[in-house]
């Protein structure tokens, strides 16, 4: 869980301060959600076969982010303590309902493919988790900039896992509305006389966990300050 | 010898220390150094005792283990190739074309072994440069290993990806040689397994053989599948249903997987786990020279047996029918009891546990391979998974002799 529970500043500040354009880079590098908090992971495991099922994905958790933060952000000084987590909830799991609906309307194939875990968002502890650091001791500015940051942040580790997956795994690119390109050509393959053949463990889930894993590492290699003291 | 010593010590090695032009290639030159030298160090402080079998020369004495496996899978290569043509029959194995069949061998295996070795330490060697660090000489067994228990036909890419991935994966995100806590050949086999599932099963047995079938020139019966394979068709079948007999007339005396071919290993198979013969020639050599844990090795092929009468016992299907010395003598089972169980960074620790690792080894490499036709060659599963359940096992042991001397201690004291 993160550490920045910074209480709401009096004073009047800018929108795009030094300190709120924090609030949107942090999350992309030294606090990443999924690769130095390790929060949301199971999503970032199971739909990162294609990267079209990514974008969709971070695309809702960056609407349901930025609402969520921004509506507890505004009930904040309402909110009795007691009952906070399940005013948080209700919160999140109306708006992954009407995620889950605009889905089903409009690309129902996509739908499909991200079956539960478009429902799972609920759980994904990355949004409660922000909601409970950021959203309860935020002005609704602030919270949207950490929703934001904190969206992209789950965002290009999902993008980076699914293209990396998705290219060695399939040899093709997907994106919303254009579908899946193969761009290897069919003769290169074994069943076709060829040399090459797709990485099948690249499609099984164990391969997402090694790709997050390489991407901490990479992380860790660059930025040492992340490598924790045992 | 002296001359030699002289040459690097006033020549080459003043190149590489201090200001040198090749300072940044040290690594290398270290690593090179100690094979034909003990290098001079000294110990500054704590114990003085410096033992002669260092690593190097203990990595060195597995290769040469080795070498009857290598050898004789070279020769298997062969004869298995120019049995599937026709060219030779079974009756007389030894020494129809013996040179042929070496020389069809070495084509196949040597670039596998160059493949290996070269993508293998080119990562450690770049990783130790980077790192500042000596280079370890972990790969070179398990640069060794991977070759021989590959597919003969496995495309060699194949071969450089998942030794890369073995590498960097299984061992250097650990911390390099003696941290891995899976046995790195296994992690390159166990990839390959999953990435390229087609090219990992089915008719790359024997060298050639799809191609050789396409042109019709396969002799009558081949397939190219291995013992396990074949066996794997009976689960879900009748005891004495049509396909369960075909195969197990395979299995009995004079069948092409009787039990004394299966135990020398003219069999198609990986590189050099179809002969148990020269597995336990390795076996002896590793017991011999004290290198290799005769704990693992002898409880595993207990397990093994232990689950093959059990598996007699139940009889549920043919594959069950085969008898426990039949079952341990096929696929990898020798190879990996004897080579891949006893990799002592991966195994077990305590005397105690090594007992038990690898008594639950080979009883669950006999396991997997009947009860999961999908993965024919259990013993590499069997193996990985007591690699990760190795610490519980060290675990547990050291906390029961813990307690048991707690409990000593208070009967002397009351």
């Amino acid at each position: 869980m993160s550490t920045e529970t910074t209480t709401a500043v009096e004073k009047k500040e800018s929108l795009f301060s030094k300190k709120n354009r924090k609030l949107l880079t942090d999350p992309l590098d030294d606090s990443n959600p999924i690769t130095v908090q390790v929060l949301g992971i199971c999503s970032a495991l199971a739909i990162t076969v294609q990267v079209q099922q990514a974008v969709i994905m971070s695309l809702a958790v960056l609407f349901v982010m930025i609402g969520g933060n921004v509506i507890v952000s505004l009930m904040r000084n309402i909110i009795p303590d007691r009952i906070r987590i399940i005013v948080q909830l209700v919160v999140i799991a109306s708006l992954v309902i009407i995620v889950d609906e605009v889905l089903k309307a409009y690309s129902p194939d996509i739908s499909e493919k991200l079956s539960v875990f478009v429902g799972l968002i609920i759980t994904n502890c990355i949004i409660m988790g922000r909601l409970e650091a950021f959203a309860l001791g935020n002005k609704p500015g602030p919270s949207m900039l950490d929703a934001v940051g904190n969206a992209m942040g789950y965002a290009w580790i999902l993008l980076a896992v699914a293209l990396v997956r998705e290219v060695f795994g399939s040899g093709a690119i997907s994106f919303p509305g254009v579908g899946q390109v193969k761009f290897l050509p069919e003769g290169w393959f074994y069943a076709n006389g060829g040399f090459y053949e797709n990485n099948n463990l690249m499609i099984l889930p164990p391969m997402a966990l090694i790709t997050v894993g390489v991407i901490i590492w990479i992380q860790r290699a660059r930025n040492r300050s992340l490598i924790e003291e045992n | 010898m002296k001359a030699l010593h002289k040459l690097i010590e006033e020549r080459v090695k003043p190149n590489f220390t201090g200001e040198g032009k090749l300072k940044r290639f040290w690594v290398v030159f270290d690593a090179l150094e100690t094979f034909l030298f003990t290098p001079g160090h000294t110990t500054k402080k704590g114990v003085h005792v410096r033992d002669g079998i260092d690593l190097k020369r203990t990595m060195f004495l597995v290769i040469v283990a080795m070498v009857p496996a290598l050898l004789f899978g070279t020769w298997n290569i062969g004869h298995q190739y120019y049995l599937s043509l026709g060219d030779i029959t079974t009756a007389d194995p030894w020494n129809a074309m013996l040179l042929d069949k070496l020389i069809v061998g070495a084509i196949k295996v040597v670039p596998l072994i160059v493949v290996s070795y070269a993508t293998g330490l080119g990562i450690e060697f770049v990783i130790a440069g980077m790192n500042g660090h000596a280079i370890n000489e972990g790969f070179l067994v398990s640069g060794m290993l991977i070759p021989l228990i590959m597919p003969v036909d496995v495309p060699l890419w194949m071969v450089a990806v998942a030794t890369a991935f073995a590498v960097l994966i299984a061992k250097e995100v650990f911390g390099g040689t003696g941290m891995n806590i899976l046995n790195v050949a296994l992690t390159a086999r166990a990839f390959l397994f999953f990435a390229y599932p087609k090219q990992m099963s089915g008719e790359i047995w024997i060298h050639n053989v799809m191609a050789s079938k396409a042109g019709g020139v396969l002799a009558d019966g081949y397939t190219g599948a291995t013992a396990l394979g074949h066996l794997a068709n009976t689960v879900g079948q009748p005891v004495s249903g049509e396909v369960s007999n075909g195969v197990m007339a395979m299995f009995a005396d004079g069948g092409l997987f009787s039990l004394m071919n299966c135990f020398i290993g003219t069999i198609p198979g990986s590189v050099a786990e179809t002969s148990a013969l020269a597995a336990l020639i390795g076996a002896a050599i590793l017991i011999w020279t004290g290198i290799g844990s005769w704990r693992i090795i002898s409880s595993f092929i207990v397990g093994g047996l232990v689950m093959g009468v059990i598996f007699n016992a139940l009889g549920l299907n043919a594959y069950m029918t085969i008898g426990p010395v039949h079952q341990i003598v096929m696929g990898g089972f020798m190879f990996g009891a004897v080579f891949m169980a006893t990799d002592p960074v991966s195994a077990a620790q305590t005397n105690t546990g090594k007992w038990v690792y690898g008594f639950l080894g080979g009883f669950f490499s006999i396991m997997i391979r009947v009860f999961n036709p999908a993965y024919p060659e259990g013993v590499m599963m069997a193996i990985l998974f007591m690699n990760v359940m190795a610490p519980t096992i060290d675990h547990y042991v050291i906390e029961a002799n813990i307690r048991r001397r707690e409990k000593r201690l208070t009967a002397a004291v009351a």
